[in-house]
Order: C-alpha cells, then structure tokens, then sequence
C-alpha cells in the first residue's frame, strides 16, 4: 500500500471512531501536551498518591511494573519507584534493619535467624510530587518543573545534568540515567494519568496498596481514604509540601 | 555492593558530585582569596604589601579563568551551560553563579587589572612593531592617552572598584559556600554557617596562595624577597585562619551539642570514612600544624632566612588543609545516606571526563595561564637593570 493512501486510510479510520474533538484531544497527547487536549484540563487535576502500608506485601511488582513502563534501567543503582523492607528490633526501634535488595525488583528474601521480638514491614517509595519541591527550587534552567496539575517532571531537552536537585532531594528520588545524561524520576506515568489511566504501579499492585488519586476531584476515594485513615508523609520536617501520603507510617521510617 | 555500609536508598549509591566539583571552591577560593590581600593594599593603604599587589590580581585572574572549567566538565550536557545566562530559573542558587562569575571576571578583575597595566601597555605599545604594536594596540583599546590628568582618573576609577570589588569577592565565595549551605535535604551542608567558613577559608587559601606565589617567583626571576612584606602577609594569613578555625569549631561543637537526629551518622562516618581527610589532613595538619608554625614566628624572633622557610611549610600545609576542607564538604557530604542508615564509597576513576588526571590538569592549567599573564604583564616595577618581560623592557 503507498503512503498516501495508507495515511488516508488511517485518518479515515481515527475521524470514524473518534469524534473531532477527541481527535484534537489524542493528537495533543501524542505530542506531550495533554494541557492542550480538550478533554484533558491540567486545572483541573491535582494528582497525589496514597500508599496504604498495612497492604504492602512486598511482592515488587510496582517496581517491575514502573521499570517495564517506563523503560527504567534495569540495574540496581536506578529506580523509580523501590520497596523497603524494615524490620525493627523492639529492644532498639531506633536502630531498623533496612534493606531493598535491588530496590524490591526480585521480592525479597527470607531474614532467617531473626529475634522474636520484631515487627517488619515494606515500605513503598517513589518521588512524592511535593508542592515545595526543593529539586524544583534548586535546578538553575527550570527543566525539572510543577505541571498545573501538580506533577513534578523533567524536560530532558532542557536539563544541564548539574544533578543539583539529585543533591537537593531529600528522599533520594532523583537518579542521572547514563543513557541520557540527563536527570531522570518517576512522573507518576504522566503520558498514562493524562489518559484517564491510573500509574503502572498501582495498575498492578496485587493488594491496592497504592492508589492514585486526584485531590481536585471531589469524587475521587482518595478524600475518603484521607478522611478516615491517619496518614503521614516522609520527613514531614522538611516541609516540602509531600503528595505521597502514607497510612501506616511507622516513626522509624527515613 | 561492597562499598555500601548499612542501607543507602539505591539511587544514593552512585555519588553525584566528583572531585572536580571539590575543586570548584577550591579555586574559586583561591580567586577571592588573593583578591582580597590584593585590596589591602589599594583600600586599606597596607603599603607594605605592594610587591605582591600586582601578582595577587593576576594569579586570581588565572584562577578565575580556570574556575568555571571542572564544573563545564561535569555537566551531563555542557553544551547547554549558557542556558543559565538565558534562561536562569530565579529560585535557584546555581543559576546565579554566571551572572556572579561574569560580574567578578569583566567588572572587577579585567577592569582592575587593565586600569592598574594601562601605562605599562600603552608605553609598550609606543616602542613595540609590528603584529606585536597591533596587540598592543588592542590591549589598550586604541587609547594612548597617559597624561597625568587620565592616569589620576585610572587610579581613582581604579580605587573604586577595589571597593567594589571587596564585597564582590565576598559575595563570590559566600555565594558558593550558599550553594552547599541552602540544602536542607543534607545535614552536612546545611548551615548557614556555611558561607561565612567557605568565604574566611577562601581568605586563608588564597594568603597562603599568594604568599608562597611570591616567594617562589622571587626565586625564579632571581629578585630579593621583600621580607618584611611576607612577614606581613603571613600575620594576616595567621589572623584569617583563626577567624577561620574558630567558625568551623563553632560548627562542630554546635552538632556535636545539639546532636540532632542527623548527628549519629556524621559522627560515624568522621570516625571512619572522613577520618583521614577529616581529622589528620583538615584539622591535624592543614590546620593545626600551619597555625602552630605561623603562631610561633608571631610570637618568638626568628631569624629572616628560617621564617621564610616556615612561611613555605605553613603556607603548603595551608593549602592541603583547605583542599581537604573543600574534599570533606563536597565528597563527605554524599558518603552517607539520607536515610542516615548507610554509607557509600566515593571510586574516584582517573583517566576520564570526571577522574583525577583532569583534576590535576586543571588544578596544573591555572599556573600555566599565570606564567602566561607575568610574560605579558610583570607583576613587579620595573627596574633599571631588570629583564623582566616585553613590558618590563618597554617601560626601561
């Protein structure tokens, strides 16, 4: 078939199953710039996560999910998204165990000779979209950027790789993709979300211990689930204004 | 993994900031350092300290030309640093550094020192042929007029930006030491303190710099050595690095007090990781050592030959010791893990973009450009006898 039939065809075809506005709509999103779509409004989205603790099983198929997804690097030096194990001693709560062997991508081991007088748990990371993000404040080009939608991301065509914000994150969420040699995060799946997709890794996680969801959206579960649940971010001292809200939080977690 | 220590979040495993990045407030330190001592002189009429007047301006000017240098090095995508100058996004510390470094190279170094040339250029330009009479020609802007009326305006402007240029290197420094201070994600960095050590221990790093630039050129060029103006400068070398050592064992003492939730990591990794950068080379002997050699010809007298001699350790120690410094801030404060349950390794390579042979290069280039700069411009007055340059003879 020569080309310009082929692209007849195909045009014939989308205006068929798509009605024209839509059409504009996909055309935008094509293009990485869902703000443009009318039937997506970054107004009117303010996207946060919750991440529910008491169901996390360690399993690491987010972290599976997010690397296939998003075509992360498949070491074990690059996340976007990893699970911690923490295993607390009662006798020294102040002193857990941590490990993420390659950040939770393969699950994780059994800890044999362990005390009795233990609790463990997993905890999901991934960066927290903070309203005041120090990564955002810091970068001297203003390629990593707050979308109207509340999403922290990366221009790469703009960043200068200083990896200041890598330094000004204080979750360690920022990593250098070698590929690139520019600054590299998890976009809580913004070419997904813009979709009216939820995130690769809460697309999987086997027990719904992750969740997406829009604060600007006043049906959205995720006001109920803050409402009813005491939830806490990260280092709430840094005051970086975290979208990640954690229920289950234990004191001990960095 | 063997080089982690306990649990560092997996991105934090590979350090981010290499030696060339210790080497950017070490140099720039030596800039605002030498800038400094330079303005005693001309601001606050230490007069004994002319004969290094001269030098201190040019070894900070090829300092500066080399400092921007390890940081182009390290960018991901060099080839996108001057979107800082044209699209500098406000909020950010690092954006600023262009506009500082400019305003530090063009307004005050290449100003000064041209304003303080100017005669000696137009002069050579008079008595020189040729291509060389053409660069001259340039240098001086086409403008030959050395009448006792413009050379009274030269020093005056000249005077003025001194003044300026006093606060500019404060702001040079501070405002890298900034750079570290405002990072509130990393305990080690963030003080505000931070600034305030970075700017008194560029002080100490560019006296020492320049002192020991001094006596070495003597030597070279086979001139006298002005004792009683390193003695001079070796005093205030003295005064700036007590300044200096009292704010960092303000610092410390202040963690160590507080012993905030960070306090129990930094405190293992200075015991283990930064022991020897930290405790024997910063404090032992960068510190301690040149402040115990500089203490002692302050206080007993020595004979002229021994001093300049203890000048020299003390002034090499110095360098060591800041070198260290500026090694344990920006290498120290990656070694440990946010999370403050882990440690890493910093695997220095050497022979890439970011390795140690670049490090040396550019830590070696400096003096290259500074040789360059004497040849063109001798930092000392001319004397009958003297063979010191194209200048130099120009001017006999």
């Amino acid at each position: 078939m020569d080309e310009s039939r082929r692209k007849f065809l195909m045009g014939a075809g989308r205006l068929l199953v798509l009605t024209g506005a839509a059409s504009v709509a996909w055309d935008a999103i094509v293009e990485g710039q869902p703000e443009q779509a009318p039937n997506y409004n970054t107004i009117d989205h303010w996207w946060g996560m919750v991440i529910d603790i008491e169901k996390c099983i360690g399993c690491g198929q987010c972290v599976r999910a997010c690397k296939e997804e998003n075509g992360v690097l498949l070491d074990d030096e690059h996340f976007r998204t990893w699970v911690e194990r923490y295993v607390v001693d009662m006798d020294d709560p102040d002193h857990p165990l941590v490990d993420a062997p390659n950040g939770g991508y393969d699950g994780f081991p059994d800890l044999p000779g362990m005390p009795e007088n233990i609790k463990t748990f997993f905890v999901p990371k991934l960066c927290n979209h903070c309203v005041d993000s120090p990564c955002v404040q810091v970068c001297p080009v203003g390629a990593t950027f707050d979308s109207p939608d509340g999403v922290v991301l990366v221009d790469k065509d703009r960043c200068l790789g200083c990896r200041y914000c890598v330094q000004a994150c204080p979750y360690g969420c920022r990593y250098i993709d070698p590929r690139t040699n520019t600054v590299d995060k998890c976009t809580l799946c913004y070419h997904r979300i813009t979709k009216g997709l939820t995130t690769a890794c809460c697309e999987v996680c086997p027990t719904g211990a992750r969740m997406l969801g829009d604060l600007k959206n006043p049906k959205d579960p995720i006001h109920e689930f803050l409402r009813t649940h005491k939830v806490q971010v990260l280092k709430p001292q840094m005051a970086t204004g975290s979208k990640t809200y954690y229920n289950g939080l234990d004191g001990s977690v960095r | 993994m063997d080089a982690v220590q306990g649990y560092m979040y997996p991105n934090e495993v590979e350090l981010q900031w290499s030696i060339l990045i210790v080497l950017y407030p070490f140099i720039t330190g030596l800039v605002a350092g030498a800038f400094i001592l330079a303005s005693l002189e001309r601001v606050f009429n230490v007069h004994v300290v002319k004969p290094t007047y001269r030098l201190a301006l040019l070894t900070a000017l090829a300092f500066l030309i080399v400092a921007p240098l390890p940081l182009q090095l390290h960018l991901g995508h060099p080839e996108r640093s001057l979107e800082m100058y044209f699209t500098p996004h406000t909020t950010s510390a690092m954006a600023m550094f262009g506009f500082v470094y400019l305003w530090y190279l063009m307004v005050v170094l290449v100003l000064e020192i041209w304003l303080d040339y100017r005669k000696d250029l137009v002069l050579a330009w008079r008595a020189s042929r040729g291509v060389a009479r053409w660069f001259y020609a340039v240098l001086c802007l086409g403008v030959d007029n050395i009448s006792d009326e413009a050379l009274r305006i030269d020093d005056k402007v000249g005077h003025t930006l001194t003044i300026i240029g006093i606060p500019s290197a404060f702001l040079l420094h501070g405002y890298v030491g900034f750079i570290f201070g405002s990072i509130k994600a990393n305990p080690w960095w963030s003080t505000p303190l931070m600034p305030i050590v970075f700017l008194f221990s560029a002080m100490v790093s560019g006296i020492a710099l320049v002192m020991l630039m001094y006596m070495a050129m003597s030597k070279l060029y086979r001139r006298e050595i002005d004792v009683a103006c390193v003695d001079k400068i070796a005093q205030y070398l003295f005064y700036a690095f007590i300044i200096d050592f009292t704010l960092e064992m303000i610092d410390l003492i202040h963690r160590v007090y507080e012993s905030d939730e960070s306090f129990r990591a930094l405190d293992f990794m200075v015991h283990t990781r930064l022991f020897t950068s930290q405790i024997v080379l910063q404090i032992m002997v960068g510190t301690v050592v040149p402040l115990a050699l500089l203490a002692v010809t302050q206080l007993f007298t020595i004979p002229s030959a021994t001093r300049l001699r203890i000048y020299t350790v003390a002034g090499v120690l110095t360098l060591v010791g800041i070198f260290a410094m500026r090694w344990n801030v920006v290498i120290g404060g990656q070694l440990f893990s946010k999370s403050f349950l882990g440690y890493t390794t910093y695997k220095m390579q050497y022979v890439t973009r970011e390795g140690l042979l670049p490090a040396i290069a550019l830590l070696i280039a400096p003096f290259g450009i500074l040789w360059l700069l004497v040849r063109l411009l001798p930092p000392w007055a001319p004397e009958p006898a003297a063979e010191s340059g194209v200048v130099g003879k120009a001017t006999v």
